[in-house]
């Protein structure tokens, strides 16, 4: 039950944040998606033992989250629930690899620890773009920006009504897991014998809903095609968003830029 | 089973893209062939909202005391037929991905291959509908759905391995991965093979011209002509990555072909070179020396390393020391960076009200 109330409040919560208008909200659709591909790309690229060289890309969510007025919290606990899997398979480089490839404080450092290390912070990076691009674009948008990279109408279109229809489905999930647990308390799902019953019911319901809702459309003038309302335009500041962020990336992918800021900094602290 | 953007290399990501949107093509165009897209599309949406929902529904397992939840893979297909089945599969790990971080965008195209691709093409056509060759008959739907799930299951865990494996992001060896996959798996494909036979039997009692219907209506699918689709996507792509790879081999270590076979000896060259190369770039600062840390500590570790000095040359206290002050000084910048944006949108705020 915690599980779809909480479905219910994540997206929500995300609708609304994608509803602010802030200068980065304001941006087209098409370069935030463009950034965001860009910026996962890079910081999956980066090699297993590369810790200090990552680190720059830590300044685009930082950029983005404040500049939007983003809060940190939910975005951060969100992340947190997807480390598990991460953590599961990269927890078992340090007992593999056990080469010394950095000595800190006379302390050697194995490439395991290192690598670990490492795939945690892209998890948290990549997965952090990923909610800020939905929290600052909204799937309309990105729908929209989606269409203009070509992506064809009908995934496009079938992508908006699934969407749609989700906070729809998700109440009625929780009305019936509700009704269920409260005839039948203390269980820890619902039992085998009414697995059929309870969901087929609930998919013919579906089903009706999609007939019903198709007749709606066609009784409205539905030919195919979703109209999504005006088209923005790219402006020379979608532009600039795109241009300087994808040299940032670049910049940080081909110089270690930590370790430059860090040898100046111990050459003159000795 | 969502793979992780961070559990992938660029070339596995773009790769498994490339296959995605092959089907997703291919699909779309049968769809239309079909001339039922106009119908199908709020039936897919609506259909792709209830696998959603539905899958926040748990179910507890007879005699584990544990709970599972339905996929949906098989069910999206045995409602609407593969091609429509893929394509709300594929738009429901989607919306998981941009809203619930379950799987990443880079590791999408992963993720509707492993889900998508094998329920919808390989185990619905080849499994489940030879099974309702014959009409739907209450035990054909309980067999057909468990092998079928089963089967679907298996196949995209062991995708998940092999795409880890070849991304070179794990050093588990090969064969306890699959040892640790493939069993818990297997769990998973039983639930989800006997939810998914509860389900299509109740609604066939119900409603057999729903489970009926659009399976027909959606035609057979030619596995040769999506396989093939699939290899040229795959050697294109595989082609494009590899190259752009080897031209810039010191710090991309993203080849497929470096990482296959040959990680163990590839590992220690891609950080000597990345390390020398890093040596190289900051050489002509003038500030950079700090060989009394580095000498310091090396005597410490030189008699117990001197045969790893000798494979790992690039090993140094200083570079290691210079990449931790930075690093932690980028972060603090970073956060410098963030307190100061909030400082001044506040201040912009205040005097808005103001």
């Amino acid at each position: 039950m915690s599980n779809i109330t909480d479905s219910i409040y994540k997206m929500r919560f995300l609708d609304e944040t994608a509803d602010k208008r802030t200068p980065v909200h304001d941006l087209h659709p098409l370069s935030k998606l463009l950034v965001t591909i860009a910026y996962v790309t890079v910081v999956v690229s980066y090699g297993k033992y590369d810790v200090s060289k990552l680190l720059p890309l830590v300044f685009y969510p930082v950029v983005i989250l404040f500049s939007a007025e983003i809060p940190l919290l939910p975005l951060l606990k969100r992340t947190l629930a997807v480390m598990p899997l991460v953590i599961g398979i990269g927890v078992f480089n340090p007992v593999f690899d056990r080469e010394t490839i950095a000595v800190i404080f006379g302390l050697p450092i194995s490439g395991g620890w290192i690598s670990f290390i490492s795939l945690l912070l892209k998890c948290v990076l990549t997965v952090l773009s990923a909610l800020l691009l939905v929290a600052t674009t909204g799937m309309e948008r990105i729908s929209f920006a989606l269409r203009m990279l070509f992506v064809p109408r009908i995934f496009v279109m079938q992508l908006m009504l699934t969407y749609r229809f989700i906070s729809v489905l998700l109440e009625e999930a929780a009305n019936i897991w509700n009704s269920y647990t409260l005839r039948a308390p203390r269980q820890k799902g619902i039992s085998h014998q009414v697995w059929g019953p309870l969901l087929g019911q609930m998919l013919m319901r579906t089903y009706d809903r999609a007939q019903r809702v198709y007749q709606a459309m066609v009784l409205r003038g539905f030919n195919g095609e979703y109209n999504t309302g005006s088209a923005k335009q790219l402006l020379l500041k979608d532009f600039l968003y795109l241009a300087s962020w994808v040299a940032f990336f670049a910049a940080a992918r081909h110089y270690n830029i930590p370790l430059f800021i860090g040898s100046i900094l111990t050459g003159v602290g000795k | 089973m969502h793979m992780a953007d961070a559990l992938i290399s660029p070339a596995v990501g773009g790769t498994m893209w490339a296959a995605t949107v092959g089907i997703t093509a291919y699909s779309i165009k049968k769809i239309q062939d079909d001339d039922l897209s106009d119908k199908m599309i709020p039936l897919m949406g609506v259909m792709g909202a209830f696998v959603f929902a539905a899958q926040m529904i748990n179910f507890s397992i007879p005699g584990t005391g544990s709970s599972g939840h339905l996929g949906g893979g098989l069910l999206l297909s045995a409602l609407l037929g593969p091609y429509a089945g893929f394509l709300t599969m594929a738009s429901i790990l989607l919306i998981q991905a941009l809203f619930f971080a379950d799987g990443g965008l880079l590791a999408y195209g992963c993720n509707v291959f492993n889900l998508g691709f094998y329920t919808c093409f390989i185990a619905y056509p080849l499994i489940y509908k030879r099974f309702m060759r014959k009409g739907y008959a209450p035990a054909r739907i309980f067999w057909a759905s468990l092998i079928a799930a089963i089967i679907g299951l298996q196949l995209g865990a062991f995708s998940v391995v092999l795409e880890t494996m070849f991304s070179g992001k794990t050093e588990l060896p090969f064969g306890t991965f699959v040892a640790l996959m493939q069993p818990i798996h297997l769990a998973i494909g039983i639930v989800e093979g006997l939810a998914t036979a509860a389900v299509v039997g109740f609604v066939w009692k119900a409603r057999p011209e729903i489970m009926e219907g659009h399976a027909q209506a959606a035609g057979a699918v030619s596995i040769k002509k999506v396989i093939t689709g699939l290899a040229v996507a795959a050697i294109i792509i595989g082609g494009v990555f590899s190259w752009f790879a080897s031209t810039h081999p010191d710090g991309l270590e993203w080849s497929m072909f470096k990482t296959a076979g040959t990680e163990e000896l590839e590992a220690p060259e891609g950080i000597y070179q990345t390390m020398s190369d890093i040596q190289g770039k900051t050489a002509f600062l003038p500030d950079y020396n700090f060989k009394a840390t580095e000498n310091n500590i090396e005597k410490t570790n030189a008699a117990e390393s001197e045969t790893e000095e000798a494979s790992w040359p690039a090993v140094s206290s200083g570079t290691s020391l210079a990449g931790l002050a930075g690093g932690i000084l980028t972060l603090a910048l970073a956060a410098a960076t963030g307190f100061f944006i909030n400082m001044l949108k506040k201040r912009k705020n205040a005097a808005g009200i103001a």
